[in-house]
């Protein structure tokens, strides 16, 4: 397709507008560091849309202009190590015939919150953080599911795009 | 498209038991730490960048001003809740009072990090109070 780079503007686009619309949203579930993760569905829909290549990319760009914008340096490596490992499991699951896009969805919003975990235990050099996983895996569990629920819908009615 | 497309938009077998064996591991991994961590606990350390600053004991109601003032953590009850930061997320402090072994709160911005520790290895090597 001829619009590769204008779709890639658009995706770009819209993971920020979602990162934006995630900073208005006062939702806090009560647990420090869980949030709905509303820029993953954009990531979500480019993996069955996009080249994997493409995906991993957006994800980059994503994460760090809106650290640039929304963040700080600390939130750019949080949320680059969450994207990567994210997307990196659900590369694989997706390889899997056997999950549809929740599964997916619910492997990657898992994967975010381990991966933040992991540069957590590293940058304050403790594993003391351990006890917090049980927290982060459901609210991976919840998290991914509403957001693979919708971006399954999405992918449904986006049939025509295919990049 | 057709049958083939639909499919791939229906939860299928493999998603429940991703979805079910996440959430035993959770489960497994909060009984543990219920049933391993309540005991014992009667101490706090506050590191700051991995360095010990002080060691206090739970037991006694009082004001800790960590790093030079940037965070001011609060024992009261016999748990350990931070009181104030001056970081701009202010994550440490809306992280939920802390009482039990290896529980821990973090403020990474200062890379501070206090967290329970049993009263036995407190005794140890107790800095102050």
């Amino acid at each position: 397709m001829k619009s590769r780079v204008a779709y890639f503007g658009v995706f770009t686009a819209l993971a920020l507008i979602f990162s934006y619309v995630e900073t208005l949203i006062p939702i806090s579930f009560g647990i420090p560091g869980v949030k709905l993760g509303l820029a993953n569905l954009i990531i979500v829909i480019a993996l069955y849309k996009m080249r994997l290549s493409e995906a991993y990319l957006l994800s980059v760009v994503r994460v760090v202009l809106s650290g640039f914008i929304f963040g700080n340096y600390f939130s750019i490596i949080y949320s680059l190590a969450g994207g990567l490992l994210s997307l990196t499991a659900m590369a694989c699951l997706k390889k899997n015939d056997g999950f549809s896009v929740m599964g997916v969805s619910v492997a990657g919003g898992v994967c975010h919150n381990i991966g933040q975990l992991i540069v957590a235990m590293l940058v304050v050099e403790t594993f003391s953080v351990a006890y917090y996983v049980p927290v982060l895996l459901v609210a991976g569990v919840a998290t991914g599911l509403v957001i693979g629920l919708v971006a399954n819908g999405m992918i449904r009615r986006l049939k025509d795009i295919q990049l | 498209m057709g049958e083939n497309h639909t499919k791939k938009f229906r939860f299928k077998k493999k998603d429940w038991l991703l979805i079910g064996i996440i959430v035993v591991v959770a489960g497994a991994a909060f009984l543990f730490h219920e049933l391993i961590g309540g005991e014992g606990a009667g101490v706090i350390s506050v590191k700051v960048d991995g360095v010990l600053e002080g060691t206090y004991t739970l037991s006694k109601d009082q004001e800790i001003s960590i790093n030079g003032g940037t965070n001011i953590l609060i024992i009261k009850d016999g748990k350990a809740d931070m009181e104030e930061a001056d970081c701009p997320d202010q994550l440490c402090v809306h992280q939920k009072a802390i009482s039990k072994n290896h529980e821990s709160i973090i403020c990474l911005p200062h890379k501070v990090v206090v967290e329970v520790e049993s009263a036995e290895s407190g005794k140890l090597d107790g800095i102050s109070n």
